[in-house]
């Protein structure tokens, strides 16, 4: 909502606040005042001048010599490039000295050899809202009415002597959507009186015109009123309510639908003016639409109806969508000379779901949504037939025919004096409160500790009584709301253990040198489906129902291949090496269509690609592999805590064939690792990148369920011996490993691989691995020969499960 | 550990002729002192080496008169022969040139077959009565060659550790070897921050689900189907049941039913949220935020500011002013914004508090009675407060960041700038 300071000063005398001052005050009582907005934007030394003469310039075809009587004494010879300067106008002109928006300075000056005195402005030079105009204003120079008087500073005619407090309106203030609300508001943060003017109804000198109102949807439309107006002529609005309008934003048209305009932020009852004569039998019948029913609205559109749009009809055909728009058949046209004013109440959920089917928002339909006051319904419409009357020439032909279904109800609520000081923590005294309710107008009656309040039908908002705490409060100011801190039982605050375990295992993977990426999870389905799902196989991505772009359709099930993404753009942006991991939400649902919330898993998923560490002055830049990958991963779980990971190398579509393993936790997959196939890295521009992701439900089960125990330093001497073996080259390390392990007993403390190679004297084939074994007792110090034994027994359950031989 | 003699401990001597400089340092007393030192370990054979620190340097008799000796002519010739090598030693061992031909005096002079035992082996000419004492000055000088050796075995290895550590110069200004360091996510920097302050403030952090149903995030908060303030937030709906989280508010609701009517209740809950909103430099349709929620008896507005205020406090330091102002939000009533000075200009007015010097940094309010009533709680017995607020705005501001894109980008030009948070 915008507001006009010069108007609003009709209703509240403004004398000692200044416009920055009362929005101050708006914001400090909870009407924001976004911005502060002087219409002149800069423009001074603009007067009203009268053309007396156009001659052709002597060498410019588009320009015309103009001489002007601005008031000052001499004409003033002005060039103008205008196609609509015409001699006899009256228009704005820019003096020698003058300063336009933008910082212009006009200044005598010479055009292509003939002296110009000055400027003839167009509305956009003047700084007006070009958009808001119509076409011929925004074409030419802006051309007064007749009347205005020449030297008559023209910033004043145009209202820009005028400021804008444009407020940002929370939708429980819609009885701030007009300047009568607004003018209630202020009077009471100021405590000044408020003037409000009060037209009388009109009645018809004869028997006037008939209107007959059916109301076949009451619950949408419980209250109608309707009143005819003849002997309209249509015209302009006069210049004081097209500034008005512009200042408000809204395009002036024409007097007719100006007045129904200026009257709608003037009361916050929206209006509409029917052609009396295309409504038949001068019959309105408000009825709910039927299947198959159109109306074809103002703008040309063809509507189609459905069993909840209310319709205004004549009895035989729809001629408005209630409160949305009018229909084409009964618009008012130059040919119109009268007129049936509508001003009603339409309920706020049929407005809204119309208006929303309809995508059609409208001033009228967003204060409908938020419900009008009925109390104003009536002399909104005096107010419109007033202005009629004065300004589009009409007179009074009907009566006034309103319907109303039921009453408006009254609303009195209660304020215990005890609860506002328990809910506000301040001692408010009780003069204080009941001054508030004087300033608002809330009639008040106080017994014994309590206030009964009569809420006014223009302060919907106010229905039980926290909602009277709040007006209290904003009067008597949130600032002097003391600081406490909360007291009674005190609480332990805490991280779970999830949380804490997460913080963990993000600060570790950043202390191992990858950055934290934060994805949407919104993504498209193609770029979920360049990679197979392993570690959630039956998931389907969730879908949105409208989505706003194909590239936010569906909810992400892994989180892997948005990390490509990423890392595709900062190799674009000449990253050399690229190291990232997310830690998020995917959501996991198995059925097509949802009935029920989707399952919501924490996962963790890193990426790495080009370089780990930059070229160095001792040595070469370091590269990614598999092996990198895993380390920083076996660091994670060592950091963790897990144990008894293990990897099986796997096939999954989209990853390296040779190079990809999921990783299992007791017998249960709960993440994968490998390398990118080198054909879906290439879509991303990448070379090689390896990834791992990772369930973390069972990481969390796994180490939550886990208690760190102490365990005795050893007393007894260690026993190392190695062991080096020939295989062949397709048996994976971690068979011989459990091989190992198994059959090593329980002296067997540690296995460590240290060596892997193949060719050379190992042959075709075959590969040499060799793990150092260290072998130890909790009682007593090993003998050789123990140890030996044992050793003997682990290399010939090697030789005779995987075919190994000791390496000579 | 130099070569020694049974009895007299060489090595140290050099607690007492301070190391770095040499013994026949200008001051010949050392010498002497020296000389005493050793003759008296040599007359208390039983005087451990742990000791010499307790003997007085100086303030020792001459050595006029100390070896006087009475005899005869083959006495006096077998000394003045030890006294002539002694010297002889003390050049050659002084001008030794490095570690080899030091090994060489030692075996010229200290060796089996060396010098000293040549002489000693004279002794048996000597009257017996002479014979301990050539001895013993044959042993005193054998100790002190030992003496000399070794410290000049000491000079020359502290030229040699000289000389390597000249070799060994770097330039200490060059970089260091780089260790891969990442970073965390600015956002959720700010979010373990706010985390912290409430933990702090005995708050527990509570989560709950995305994909959240229409009854929690709407109805439950007092939003009923068709309210107007459900504008405010157009939502990504998957059924007309259910939709992706516009607020974190639904928390408020779950958890006071998690808590089952106990009190207090004392939650924040962070995480993301979904508005369908274009993308641009202040909208995103994916967003955070963190939902706070206190819920007991007595519970007043006094409380919630001073909440809100110890939290700008910790977060934004404690120099700032902050104000409250009246707002709107349907779950709430009273219901607030809290302005802080703007932290860019410290409240004179800049581009980033459009010249007002106020930034509004969170909205909050008293809880409804009717969400009270929703989670389970009399709202006649209990009150509460509950706040918002997003941890994208409060980044923004407290880093200066312009484009709120910027954290979903994940340019690592621009993750690389909060690596220290």
């Amino acid at each position: 909502m915008r507001v006009s300071y010069q108007w609003l000063n009709e209703y509240v005398n403004l004398e000692g606040v200044s416009p920055e001052e009362l929005a101050e005050q708006l914001t400090r009582g909870g009407i924001e005042v976004e911005l502060v907005e002087p219409r002149d934007h800069g423009v001074k030394k603009v007067v009203v001048g009268h053309v007396k003469s156009v001659e052709p310039h002597p060498d410019a075809d588009r320009l015309r010599v103009c001489t002007v009587d601005a008031g000052q004494g001499e004409f003033l010879n002005i060039v103008c490039g205008a196609p609509n300067v015409a001699a006899g106008q009256k228009v704005p002109v820019a003096l020698s000295g003058a300063r336009l928006p933008g910082g212009i300075k006009i200044k005598k000056s010479k055009l292509r050899g003939v002296t110009s005195e000055g400027m003839i402005c167009s509305a956009g030079e003047l700084g007006l809202p070009e958009k808001l105009l119509p076409k011929e204003q925004q074409d030419g120079i802006l051309v007064f009415s007749p009347s205005a008087e020449v030297g008559e500073d023209a910033k004043k005619l145009l209202g820009l002597d005028d400021v804008v407090l444009e407020l940002d309106l929370t939708p429980n203030r819609s009885d701030c959507l007009s300047m009568w609300g607004i003018a209630y508001e202020v009077g009471a943060l100021l405590d000044r009186e408020v003037r409000l003017p009060q037209p009388a109804e009109r009645r018809p000198g004869g028997k006037g015109k008939s209107v007959d109102i059916v109301l076949d949807a009451e619950e949408d439309c419980p209250l109608y009123a309707a009143q005819v107006v003849e002997g309209i002529r249509l015209g302009p609005s006069p210049q004081w309510m097209q500034n008005r309008l512009l200042a408000a934003g809204v395009r002036p048209i024409n007097n007719v639908v100006d007045i129904t305009n200026y009257v709608m932020l003037e009361y916050g009852q929206p209006l509409h003016a029917f052609d009396y004569h295309r409504v038949d039998n001068g019959e309105i019948v408000v009825r709910h639409g039927t299947a198959g029913e159109t109306v074809t609205t103002l703008d040309g559109v063809t509507r189609a109806c459905d069993t909840e749009t209310l319709l205004i009809t004549d009895g035989s055909k729809p001629i408005a969508i209630a409160g949305v728009m009018g229909g084409e058949n009964s618009e008012v046209t130059e040919e119109t000379t009268t007129l049936l004013i509508e001003s009603a109440y339409f309920s706020p959920e049929s407005v809204r779901r119309t208006a929303r089917r309809l995508g059609l928002r409208s001033e009228a339909s967003t204060r409908f949504e938020k419900g009008v006051d009925p109390e104003r319904i009536l002399p909104a419409l005096h107010r419109a037939v007033e202005l009629m009357e004065e300004l589009a020439s009409g007179e009074v032909a009907s009566a006034i025919t309103a319907k109303q279904i039921g009453d408006i109800e009254e609303v009195a609520v209660d304020l215990r004096h005890s609860r506002l000081v328990g809910v506000l923590g301040v001692q408010v005294d009780k003069q204080a409160v009941t001054d508030i309710f004087r300033r608002l107008r809330f009639p008040t009656e106080v017994k014994e500790g309590v206030y009964r309040v009569q809420v006014p039908s223009r302060r919907p908002d106010i229905s039980i009584e926290v909602d009277l705490i709040e007006e209290v409060a904003r009067l008597y100011g949130y600032d002097r709301i003391p600081t406490t801190l909360p007291w009674g039982q005190q609480s332990p605050g805490s991280l779970t253990p999830e949380q804490r375990l997460r913080r963990v295992i993000r600060h570790t993977l950043r202390d191992i040198g990858f950055y934290e990426a934060v994805n949407y999870s919104l993504t498209s389905p193609n770029v979920l489906r360049s990679l197979e799902q392993v570690i959630h196989p039956k998931a389907r991505p969730v879908r949105i129902s409208m989505p706003m772009s194909d590239e936010r359709k569906v909810l992400r099930t892994s989180l892997v291949p948005q990390l490509l993404e990423i890392a595709e753009y900062n190799i674009h942006r000449r990253e050399e090496g690229v190291s990232l991991f997310e830690m998020g939400r995917v959501y996991l649902a198995e059925e097509k269509k949802l009935t029920q919330q989707p399952e919501e898993r924490w996962m963790l998923a890193g990426l790495t690609t080009g370089t780990l560490t930059s070229k160095y002055w001792q040595r070469e830049a370091e590269v990614p592999d598999f092996f990198s990958l895993k380390g920083d991963l076996e660091i994670l779980f060592q950091r963790l805590g897990v144990a008894g990971i293990r990897y099986e190398a796997v096939q999954p579509e989209g990853y390296h064939p040779g190079r990809t393993a999921r990783i299992l936790m007791k017998n249960r997959v709960i993440g994968l690792i490998g390398q990118i196939h080198p054909q879906t890295a290439q879509t991303h521009d990448l070379e090689e990148v390896f990834i791992f992701e990772l369930d973390l439900t069972p990481v969390a089960e796994a180490v939550l369920g886990e208690t760190m125990q102490y365990r005795p330093l050893p007393k007894y001497p260690a026993i190392t011996r190695d062991l080096a073996l020939v295989v062949d080259e397709d048996i994976p390390a971690n068979r011989l490993q459990e091989l190992i392990h198994a059959t090593g007993g329980k002296w067997l403390r540690s296995v460590t691989l240290f060596d892997v190679f193949t060719g050379g004297r190992i042959g075709k084939g075959k590969k040499s691995i060799a793990y150092s074994l260290t072998y130890q007792a909790k009682d007593r110090t090993l003998t050789d020969d123990e140890v030996n034994g044992v050793h003997q027994a682990v290399i010939a359950k090697l030789e005779k499960e995987v075919g190994a031989s000791l390496r000579q | 550990m130099t070569g020694s003699t049974p009895g007299v401990s060489v090595s140290g001597s050099s607690l007492l002729s301070c190391p770095p400089n040499p013994f026949w340092g200008s001051k010949g007393y050392r010498i002497k002192t020296v000389i005493f030192f050793r003759v008296e370990q040599f007359l208390q054979p039983t005087a451990g080496i742990a000791q010499p620190r307790v003997v007085p340097r100086i303030s020792r008799p001459s050595d006029a008169g100390f070896f006087y000796f009475y005899g005869n002519r083959e006495g006096i010739q077998v000394r003045e022969q030890l006294e002539s090598m002694k010297k002889e030693a003390e050049v050659e061992i002084r001008s030794a040139s490095g570690p080899d031909a030091l090994k060489e005096l030692r075996v010229k002079y200290l060796g089996k077959k060396g010098k000293i035992t040549s002489v000693l082996r004279g002794m048996k000419d000597l009257p017996p009565a002479e014979r301990p004492v050539i001895g013993g000055l044959a042993n005193e000088i054998r100790a002190l060659l030992e003496a000399w050796i070794g410290d000049k075995e000491q000079e020359l290895d502290q030229e040699r550790l000289k000389t390597r550590l000249e070799s060994e110069m770097i330039d200490v200004t060059l970089p260091g070897k780089p260790k891969p360091l990442g970073g965390v996510h600015p956002l959720n920097a700010v979010i373990e921050r706010i985390e912290d302050i409430f933990v702090g403030m005995g708050f527990e952090v509570a989560e709950g689900p995305e994909v959240e149903t229409d009854y929690y995030n709407f109805e439950a908060l007092n939003l009923p189907k068709d309210h107007p303030a459900r504008d405010m937030q157009d939502s990504f709906y998957i059924t007309p049941e259910i939709l992706l989280r516009t607020q974190t508010s639904p928390v408020q609701v779950r958890s006071m039913e998690a808590r089952g009517g106990k009190v207090p209740v004392k939650v924040i809950c962070p995480g993301k949220v979904y508005r369908r909103d274009d993308d641009d430099a202040t909208h995103s349709h994916q967003f955070t935020q963190v939902e706070g929620l206190v819920v007991d008896r007595g519970i007043a507005m006094s409380e919630l500011h001073g909440t809100l205020l110890s939290f700008a406090e910790q977060m934004f330091g404690r120099k700032l002013e902050s104000r409250l102002r009246p707002s709107y939000f349907p779950f709430t009533e009273p219901s607030v914004e809290m302005d802080i000075s703007c932290v860019q200009c410290g409240g004179k007015g800049c581009r980033m508090c459009k010249q007002t010097g106020w930034i509004e940094i969170l909205g909050a309010g008293m809880v409804h009675p009717r969400v009270l009533e929703r989670g389970g709680y009399d709202s006649e017995r209990y009150t509460g407060f509950a706040f918002g607020m997003g941890p994208e705005r409060i980044a923004l501001l407290k880093y200066g960041i312009d484009d709120i894109r910027h954290f979903y980008t994940n340019d690592l030009r621009f993750l690389r700038q909060f690596q220290s948070l």
